[in-house]
């Protein structure tokens, strides 16, 4: 095996695994306060990356020079405009199904996924988008022939998708809103009860889910400079998997299925075959689904009765 | 006694229902400040669903539900507790996965002011010290009347005018039941008005004023608790006398 072909999937993976991990607690969140998967989820992503552009061109035009202010004030903005979008698909596309049938909400989230993919073809073009490289270079660790390296940008990567994880574990734990939405997770109608108006901490919950899969497209975008208006789809999938990798409900798990699809997805296609490595991906979802369907983390609580 | 004072809580002909079933026929009721008021009633006589109705869930089908004269009818359930009350329900409720200081603060949901919070919260220590013990341990491994006194501590942070209780016997050792029942009346003594809903009757009516009787989704009796204990028909229905 060779050391430095690891060393980089590692790398690689981690700054992979990260981005599923941002955007599988929107899957996660979601699914714990209200039960369904939110499968216009991925599409957040994909406007995620075409805000990028937006904000790249018109903060350089209004003269920021500096990549970092520029950074800074892309996320901010497309975390902004991406929470909108998140309060008003909940509010439009799924809070007047709430109550009925399980079936109901999924398949509007389908088609509000398409409405978006459309939408944005329609508006943007089918073609292939980009964004400039706004950080150069790469710390290198090994000699001329041998080496593997950590860009600059995979960096950046790596500790902004960290303090957003740290930033939302912090809310759920410590704040009100974060009380009062893990209240609505485990009992709404007791909260309810006790004065908590549910609407309004599902709203946030949705809100939060897409401000973190925006940190995710904002990253990825800026790293791989291209895009187009399907990227959601295969991002939403992946993600997808790795919050029921890590137990779906539970926001620690999706974190830690993220890093590891990630990882292991990285590692096969270094080590084995990277055309695969979406099989590979996929078929750890099947494993999991058969061996630990509750997946990583997810346990059920234990209750007294 | 109380009763020149207007009532805190006034619930005229109410009807409620689910589907194709009435369960309430007209049921009228009134709580006054700083009264303890229970209503009795078998399984099934409707005591939970008329708790409910008071949260608009589900809503009444005719009557009214006036809480210092304003009517709850048409509220979400939300609004329903900022109006200043609070509902222990029945199976007690709590967050499970919270830990017991943190199941006790979503009772300040309800509150305008959070002022004064940190000493309810010393006041319901003093009332519960069992609560003061595990206030980090997780609420879903407490026992059951560990949770009882949990989603009633949980209540009172919410510093209510009316609280309500939903059977708060249910379940729960004679000795703990007791316990808790000493508690409430302690509650009360400071002024707290209280709706205790319950089918353990000789409890409840020892320490209520005074009692109404649910039977079949209509008042059948109601007067003074003491008496109500003593009635020949109480006793029969209810306290297994002969």
């Amino acid at each position: 095996m060779d050391f430095y072909v690891l060393g980089q999937q590692l790398v690689n993976g981690l700054v992979l695994g990260a981005t599923y991990g941002l955007v599988a607690v929107g899957y996660t969140m979601v699914y714990g306060i209200i039960g369904m998967i939110n499968f216009a989820h991925g599409e957040i992503y994909m406007l995620s990356a075409y805000l990028t552009a937006i904000g790249v061109s018109v903060l350089s035009y209004w003269g920021f020079g500096s990549p970092w202010a520029l950074i800074a004030l892309t996320l901010l903005f497309a975390m902004a405009i991406t929470s909108l979008y998140g309060v008003v698909i909940e509010r439009l596309a799924y809070r007047p199904l709430r109550g009925s049938n399980r079936l109901a909400p999924l398949i509007s989230a389908i088609g509000v996924s398409l409405i978006l993919q459309n939408y944005v073809q329609l508006s943007q073009g089918a073609r292939n988008q980009g964004v400039p490289t706004l950080i150069d270079g790469a710390l290198r660790f090994g000699d001329q022939e041998h080496f593997f390296q950590i860009t600059y940008m995979q960096v950046v990567i790596i500790v902004v998708a960290f303090i957003s994880m740290l930033g939302l574990n912090l809310i759920v734990r410590y704040t009100t809103l974060g009380r009062a939405c893990r209240a609505v997770q485990q009992d709404r109608e007791m909260a309810q009860i006790l004065g908590i108006h549910a609407d309004r901490i599902i709203a946030a919950v949705f809100a939060m889910g897409a401000a973190m899969a925006a940190v995710a497209g904002v990253l990825i975008t800026l790293n791989y400079g291209s895009f187009d208006f399907f990227v959601g789809f295969i991002t939403g999938i992946k993600a997808f998997t790795a919050a029921v990798l890590g137990g779906i409900g539970s926001l620690p798990g999706a974190m830690l299925g993220g890093v590891l699809l990630g990882l292991a997805e990285s590692l096969f296609s270094g080590f084995v075959n990277s055309d695969y490595k979406d099989v590979f991906a996929f078929g750890l979802l099947v494993a999991i689904l058969i061996f630990r369907p509750s997946g990583l983390l997810g346990k059920p609580i234990v209750e007294k009765v | 006694m109380k009763q020149n004072q207007p009532a805190l809580l006034q619930v005229q002909d109410l009807v409620v229902g689910y589907r194709n079933t009435e369960v309430l026929h007209g049921v009228s009721l009134e709580v006054f400040p700083s009264e303890i008021v229970t209503l009795i009633g078998c399984n099934g006589a409707g005591k939970t669903t008329f708790l409910k109705s008071i949260y608009g869930a589900p809503r009444p089908r005719s009557g009214k539900i006036l809480f210092r004269g304003e009517d709850l009818g048409r509220l979400p359930t939300h609004q329903v507790a900022k109006q200043g009350l609070s509902l222990v329900p029945e199976g007690r409720r709590i967050f499970p996965g919270m830990s017991v200081l943190e199941n006790l603060k979503m009772g300040l949901s309800a509150r305008a002011q959070l002022e004064g919070s940190e000493a309810d919260l010393v006041w319901i220590f003093e009332l519960f010290p069992r609560l003061k013990e595990r206030s980090s341990q997780r609420a879903g491994t407490l026992s059951g009347g560990e949770q009882q006194m949990l989603a009633i501590g949980r209540s009172l942070m919410a510093r209510p005018s009316l609280l309500l209780l939903d059977e708060p016997s249910l379940g729960l050792a004679p000795l703990i039941v007791r316990a808790i029942f000493e508690t409430l009346k302690q509650v009360a003594a400071e002024g707290m008005t209280i709706f205790l809903v319950e089918q353990n009757a000789n409890q409840a009516l020892r320490l209520a004023d005074r009692a109404y009787v649910l039977t079949n989704g209509r008042i059948s009796l109601s007067g003074v608790g003491l008496e109500l204990l003593a009635d020949p028909e109480v006793q029969r229905a209810y306290l297994g006398g002969h």
